[in-house]
């Protein structure tokens, strides 16, 4: 039973850094262009070094 | 939020025919030096590429980025306009065209809907980590465990009830305050009941605890409420682009200089000019020039009139062959477009307000669920006189009959039928459009731009002799009026060499061939009588010392008009063709399409009063048209369609969109409509099934949390899943 007290909250803080993630995709517009961000895969445009802002 | 988002479209489709003035009101913040385009033909990697690659390298261009779901680039170059950047495109290979970004204000539905998806996963993560803890507990934790996680799981559960629960606490709260009780009301109460009662369990350390009820309800029924919103927005923002495309200019010559405006901010007296080609954007009397006027958007006639100075024109028509100068007699709100206000507005108050199949249910459902609860609190007071027992059974039912499927039921119907409609070429603009297609049983169309493209064609070369086609050919290129381009299109032959080629707007053209006069035009211009009965439009073509040629042109029929025609008397609909054109014209074509229902000759007022005669006699009328004309009848019509080269006004008016020219997805959409309506009750009858079983047990006493996820879950997806049947 002892367990329990590394398990919950193992368990819970992986939860956790999921929804933070999701939360940051949300803010950071990543659910904007579902059907582009497919495609854009298939680009080889950017694929040496990442696009410069 | 229904009403809300909605009134976008339907509230008062009138003010969008009066021009475009609150257009300009409530203009969206758009960054400056955004330019937006459209790009109908992008659909995959490569397009991306090609597209953002010739933009990024055209010189004054920041940034461009392709938003592939939407087809639509946007482009950060600051001093450049749309016209500078579609011909880039254009030699790229991409068809672009300029949206205006003061139509396209998207923005606050995206924050919506990011809004909602937030909830979503806030209430997903809290689902599934008391699932978790719930899972032990259901499997036999004892006393000091069972506590400690009933105690964690309200930990993570009230704060996401609290956050992820406000969508419904505040349209419940909203409901109340007027006296009513929509669906949030007993979901509101549902939430907060079985948050209190678990915590007052978990504190008397007792055996049950709804945490995990409580975070899947906001789950689910989070999901229902995105669905409904992402079709709304999605069609919305189709809508908006479509009427987006027609940037509203206008040409005003201030001390001789012409001058491009906003047509929202014409006055009376001000002098504009009307390019040929150009619709004509206020109401006002020629000054100068001479052309044709083509006044089929709103009239249907085919014919093109006679325009010269002096006489008055009506925003909507469109200038054929000569530039005119125009002086504005009324602009905006004034104008003739508005004069159509008062017809539009009856029309629609006289169809009434259709009254959902979900808010049908949920007007029977809100107060049954209410007494059942009620009773049964009561009930258990009676018989044990236990108030704890009493209310956590109260609450049992609440959460056991709460809506997760009443709720999924319609918008997941409606997603899946209205993708796959926008597949086919067809927009819902509206939340109860598809119920009240599937009802109709009788089907109106307009004739000119609707069964037809509105674009003549020529029956037949074969009046002309072999040795004139070079000669017409020659003088049809050297205008720009309908007739002469269809001529064009259809002769092959190589032009003949002309000299002195003159265009006499509003009249034809002229030339001088082998020294020969040689002329094209109108019957009255060459001096010979016309048979004004015969259901096609003429030119004639005269050349010196010969007899003048009769060249007879025809509309063309929209691609699937027949086609959609006939898929529709199959299904037993009755077809009615309603056109304000000439009566041979519109009998010819109905005879083409084997409609044996039509009238000629009918005003704007005539077609309303059709469509409410049809209506009082027990039919459901599905109108189908595009112009000015049929507004009226659009409005007042059980369900309306119109094509997406409709007038801003039609489209408003109307509760679909066709966004391609072909006519089957018409068809398509009827039959559609009622396989969606029949899965819709299908979902109704499945959640109710589902409460057949449990709200006996939850009344019984004998609903444990187990029992109502495991009920509350499997009605969820199975209608989801009978909803994506529909998915092709």
């Amino acid at each position: 039973m002892e367990m329990l007290s590394i398990l919950i909250p193992v368990s819970l803080g992986l939860g956790a850094a999921g929804l933070v993630a999701f939360i940051w995709a949300l803010r950071s517009r990543q659910f904007e262009d579902p059907k582009g961000d497919a495609e854009r895969i298939l680009s080889d445009k950017w694929d040496d070094r990442p696009k410069p802002d | 939020m229904a009403d809300l988002t909605a009134s976008g479209f339907s509230a008062c489709p009138a003010c969008d025919a009066a021009p475009l003035a609150q257009r300009l009101a409530d203009r969206a913040e758009v960054a400056q030096g955004t330019v937006i385009l459209s790009l109908p033909t992008a659909h995959c990697a490569t397009c991306i590429t090609d597209v953002e690659t010739a933009l990024t390298a055209h010189p004054g261009v920041r940034n461009a980025r392709v938003n592939l779901t939407l087809r639509r680039v946007t482009v950060d170059a600051p001093g450049l306009a749309a016209d500078d950047l579609i011909p880039v495109l254009a030699g790229v290979g991409y068809e672009a065209h300029e949206l205006d970004p003061d139509a396209l204000s998207a923005t606050t539905a995206d924050r919506q809907g990011r809004d909602l998806l937030m909830r979503i996963g806030v209430s997903g993560f809290a689902m599934m980590n008391i699932m978790i803890l719930s899972v032990a507990v259901w499997s036999g934790a004892e006393s000091a465990t069972r506590d400690l996680f009933h105690w964690i799981s309200g930990a993570i559960a009230l704060p996401t009830v609290f956050f992820a629960g406000q969508p419904f606490f505040r349209s419940a709260w909203a409901a109340i305050r007027v006296g009513r009780l929509g669906m949030d009301v007993p979901i509101s109460l549902a939430l907060i009941l079985a948050s209190a009662i678990s915590v007052y369990e978990t504190m008397e350390s007792g055996h049950h605890a709804y945490f995990d009820a409580a975070a899947m309800l906001c789950f689910f029924l989070l999901i229902g409420r995105y669905l409904d919103h992402r079709t709304r927005a999605i069609a919305r923002s189709a809508a908006a682009e479509l009427t987006a495309l027609e940037v509203p200019r206008a040409a005003l010559l201030l001390d001789g200089a012409e001058q491009t405006v906003p047509v929202a901010s014409l006055r009376p007296g001000d002098l504009i000019r009307i390019r040929p080609g150009a619709r004509v954007p206020a109401d006002g009397q020629i000054v100068e020039g001479r052309s044709e006027i083509d006044r089929a958007l709103l009239t249907g006639e085919t014919l093109p009139v006679l325009a010269q100075p002096g006489q008055m024109l009506s925003a909507g028509e469109v200038n054929l062959t000569g530039p005119l100068t125009l002086r504005v007699t009324a602009a905006g709100r004034d104008s003739s477009l508005a004069r159509l206000t008062a017809l539009v507005e009856a029309a629609e108050a006289a169809r009434g307000r259709y009254t959902s199949l979900a808010e049908r249910a949920s007007r029977a459902y809100s107060p049954s669920v209410h007494l059942m609860a009620l009773c049964s609190f009561a009930g258990w007071i009676w018989a044990t006189g236990d108030l704890r027992l009493a209310v956590n059974i109260a609450a049992a039912v609440l959460i056991v009959t709460c809506p997760c499927a009443l709720g999924l039921a319609v918008p997941a119907v409606a997603t899946a039928a209205s993708g796959r409609l926008f597949r086919r070429g067809l927009l819902i603009k509206d939340g109860t459009a598809l119920e009240r297609l599937a009802e109709v049983d009788t089907v109106v169309f307009d004739k000119t731009g609707t069964l037809t493209l509105g674009r003549p064609t020529l029956v037949s070369a074969d009046p002309l002799p072999t040795d004139l086609r070079p000669v017409a050919r020659a003088l049809a290129q050297a205008s720009a009026h309908p007739l002469s381009l269809a001529l064009a299109a259809a002769l092959t032959d190589e032009p003949a060499d002309l000299s002195e080629v003159t265009e006499h707007p509003g009249f034809g053209v002229s030339a001088r061939w082998q020294g020969r006069l040689v002329r094209l035009g109108r019957a009255d211009w060459l001096g010979v009588a016309d048979h004004e009965d015969r259901p096609t439009s003429a030119t004639w073509l005269a050349v010196e010392g010969q007899t003048p040629v009769r060249l007879e042109f025809t509309d063309e029929l929209r691609p699937g008009a027949a086609d959609c025609v006939a898929r529709l008397r199959k299904a037993g609909l009755r077809v009615v063709l309603m056109s304000g054109d000439r009566p041979a014209a519109v009998a010819d074509l109905a005879a083409r399409l084997g409609i044996d229902d039509h009238r000629a000759a009918v005003d704007p007022q005539g077609k309303e009063a059709m469509v409410a005669d049809l209506a009082a006699q027990g039919a459901r009328v599905l109108m189908v048209g595009d112009g000015l004309n049929d507004t009226a009848a659009l409005a007042r019509a059980h369900s309306s369609i119109s094509p997406a080269s409709a007038l801003d006004a039609a489209r408003v008016a109307s509760d679909m969109v066709l966004t391609g020219s072909d006519l089957v997805p018409v068809a398509e959409a009827v039959a559609l409509a009622r396989l969606a309506t029949r899965r819709i009750r299908q979902n109704f009858a499945i959640s109710i099934a589902y409460n057949i079983v449990a709200v006996p047990l939850a009344v019984a006493g004998m609903v444990t949390p187990l029992i109502a996820a495991l009920a509350m879950s499997l009605s969820s997806i199975t209608v989801t899943l009978n909803a994506l049947r529909l998915r092709d």
